[in-house]
């Protein structure tokens, strides 16, 4: 399913980094997000990176994701300490295109997922979050259908006018395998921006590797010994629940059981 | 009255002393056997003591029901009301409110602010905003001082725009000094992250510790730990404070704020319904689950195609060849936490317990009545299960007779 070709779409792409080894990869919602833009417009999508160019973990990394049939990659090139949003935003000011999808967080540094709330703040066009496909896009009316990724499994259908910004869930299509052929044979167009400015806010921060957080105990707040005694011996108690032996009768409770919890 | 036994000594001396002109009255004459021999009730003999221990008084001869009395009714604890009345500065919470109620994550920010609000002898209130309708019944044990309540119909649907637009207006009337939202799926994450980029303010998500003025948070995808300073917006992660136990609060009713309509970017179409087979068995709210007692296959599928349920199994249906093992519940499968579980001829190995530990409401469909899983359920339907299912089916079918729903059926990946 290709739209309008004359729709521009940009995927913004970083680099993960696997949970376990630390090692760089994909990051996993940024590629399903270039997995659905590939989707909707196949070779007319622009991807993005902002980075650092130069590091070897950055451009292979890049290779996996020109692996999955891009034709280019651009590059902006900042140093470590600039703010990206910041960046993003300048470079989008001139010309916003219709749709910029991005994943929901980052897989290393802060990891707020505040980038696309950012910039749909600031180019003043509405933000989509959790979403797994684009259903339809009406270029008459402007106006998009998307499913939005809900807990529990489920489905909503959001109607979005265009241009916005959408961030991609977990539950949106897995991404196509990348391959060497065509990772060798797209390019990386890296332009320079001068103009970043630092993540002054940052400067204060102390990163550590995650501590394991404390276990919640149960906290018994019996006033006498025997109210101790009995919370710490007490065993799942036979006979809390209703019993019943008829078969109508009981399919009739489990019907009203599933009503009131709207399971039905 | 009190739970505390108390002696009568009158009545006791009473029963002592048989020359009393008031000892038949109250302690009757004595019983007597067929050989005319004085027999002694030993069921009757002392009496049930404070902590339920029964107890017998060696130094007369006192009777149960004389010598004392004790309280039957269980006295409801109430707890101290916190007030603030003329609150120093106000933390606003912005509750999920699942399906119309507070869930520990709300309950938890809710400690939180609670916590903030009241350190170091502040005098701080904490203000809960709640949209759309509200099925809590233990609001005010919750936390929550102050309570503003968004309830039109337009709150009924996703109104992301509208309720972030709501929020700037409180917090530019109010002037909190903190904004809490739990950093949820259920909405908490999204309108937080929307309000902070609308106030200009860098947020602190996944802030699961709070020393002081330190935030410790969550950052790269759950891999470290950042320590920063405090933030006016955070977005609290489950279990970051105990939620408040001790107290009960006023929630006072503040007027809504001038509710101003922004203009919607994005409509709510409605969910759509899916597969139930297509979700993951993890996150399923409602699965039916068939065991050994199952016989009837085929119906046992089809009941869960027209009540809409994910389908699990227990080990041994698994074992057997009638269900996939990606199907399977408990400790070497799938650990679930279904809102609704319903287990068709699971008598409830311990391993199967151990899985469903999480689901809300549990019913039970079986021939044995004593079986663990009877005695974990919250309903429990004894008989045989294709004979329940059928009669279930029907009342389902009925039901749905009456009141047709459309669905539009999708496939998603």
């Amino acid at each position: 399913m290709i739209f309008d070709p004359s729709l521009n779409i940009v995927t913004l792409v970083s680099i993960g980094e696997h949970p376990l080894s630390g090692r760089p990869r994909r990051a996993e919602q940024d590629a399903r997000a270039l997995e659905l833009g590939l989707k909707l417009v196949a070779d007319n999508l622009q991807v993005l990176y902002i980075g650092q160019a130069k590091s070897p973990a950055t451009v292979s990394v890049l290779k996996d994701y020109l692996g999955m049939g891009l034709g280019q990659i651009q590059v902006l090139d900042v140093p470590p300490q600039a703010d990206i949003s910041n960046t993003l935003l300048e470079n989008f000011k001139a010309n916003c295109p219709d749709i910029i999808l991005t994943g929901g967080r980052a897989e290393n540094g802060e990891s707020s997922g505040m980038i696309p709330y950012l910039l749909a703040e600031q180019l003043n066009i509405p933000i989509v979050t959790s979403i797994t496909d684009i259903v339809s896009i009406d270029m008459l009316t402007g106006l998009a259908e998307v499913l939005q990724a809900l807990p529990r499994g489920q489905r909503r259908k959001i109607k979005v006018s265009l241009p916005f910004v959408a961030s991609v869930d977990m539950a949106a299509p897995a991404p196509r395998q990348s391959a060497y052929g065509c990772a060798m044979r797209g390019q990386l167009v890296v332009k320079d921006f001068n103009q970043s400015i630092d993540d002054v806010g940052q400067r204060h921060w102390q990163v550590n590797s995650a501590q394991m957080r404390p276990k919640r105990l149960k906290i018994v707040k019996a006033k006498t010994a025997a109210d101790r005694f009995k919370a710490a011996t007490a065993k799942i108690q036979g006979g809390s629940g209703k019993v019943i032996y008829d078969s109508k009768e009981s399919a009739q409770e489990i019907f009203k059981l599933l009503r009131d919890e709207e399971m039905l | 009255m009190s739970d505390i036994f108390r002696r009568d000594p009158r009545t006791q001396w009473i029963a002592r002393n048989r020359l009393h002109p008031l000892h038949v009255a109250n302690i009757g004459e004595p019983e007597r056997g067929p050989s005319g021999l004085l027999r002694k009730n030993l069921h009757n003999i002392g009496f049930i003591g404070a902590n339920g221990v029964k107890r017998i008084d060696r130094s007369g001869d006192s009777k149960g029901g004389l010598s004392g009395r004790k309280a039957t009714t269980a006295v409801e604890i109430v707890l101290p009301l916190h007030q603030i009345d003329k609150p120093d500065f106000y933390i606003l919470v912005v509750v999920d409110l699942v399906s119309a109620r507070l869930n520990n994550h709300d309950r938890d920010t809710l400690g939180l602010a609670h916590h903030m609000a009241n350190s170091n002898n502040a005098k701080g209130a904490v203000v809960a905003v709640l949209f759309g309708e509200v099925k809590e019944d233990k609001l005010d044990t919750a936390g929550i001082d102050r309570l503003i309540h968004f309830d039109t119909s337009a709150y009924q649907s996703y109104n992301p725009e509208q309720r972030c637009a709501d929020l700037c207006n409180i917090v530019n009337e109010l002037q909190p000094k903190h904004i809490l939202l739990p950093d949820s799926i259920n909405g908490g994450g999204d309108l937080g992250r929307r309000l902070a980029a609308k106030l200009d303010q860098r947020p602190a998500c996944g802030v699961w510790k709070v020393n002081g003025e330190q935030l410790v948070c969550r950052g790269g995808a759950g891999k470290t730990d950042i320590t920063r300073p405090m933030a006016k917006i955070l977005l609290v992660l489950e279990e970051c404070s105990e939620p408040v136990s001790e107290t009960r609060h006023q929630s006072l009713l503040m007027p809504v704020v001038s509710s101003v309509t922004v203009k919607q970017r994005i409509l709510d179409l409605g969910n759509m319904s899916v597969d139930p087979n297509a979700i993951n068995l993890a996150e399923a709210g409602f699965i039916l689950s068939g065991g050994n007692g199952v016989k009837d296959w085929p119906e046992f599928h089809l009941a869960a195609k027209i009540l809409g349920a994910t389908e699990g199994a227990s080990r041994v249906a698994v074992d057997d060849g009638f269900m996939p093992r990606d199907r399977q519940v408990g400790a070497s499968g799938t650990w679930v936490t279904a809102r609704v579980y319903i287990a068709v001829g699971i008598s409830g190995a311990i391993q199967h317990m151990q899985g469903i530990a999480q689901c809300d409401k549990v019913v039970a469909i079986n021939n044995n009545d004593s079986c663990d899983m009877v005695k974990r359920a919250d309903l429990s339907a004894i008989g045989d299960s294709s004979e329940i299912l059928g009669e279930l089916l029907n009342v389902v079918r009925q039901h749905a007779a009456e009141k047709p729903v459309n669905h539009v059926v999708i496939n998603h990946g």
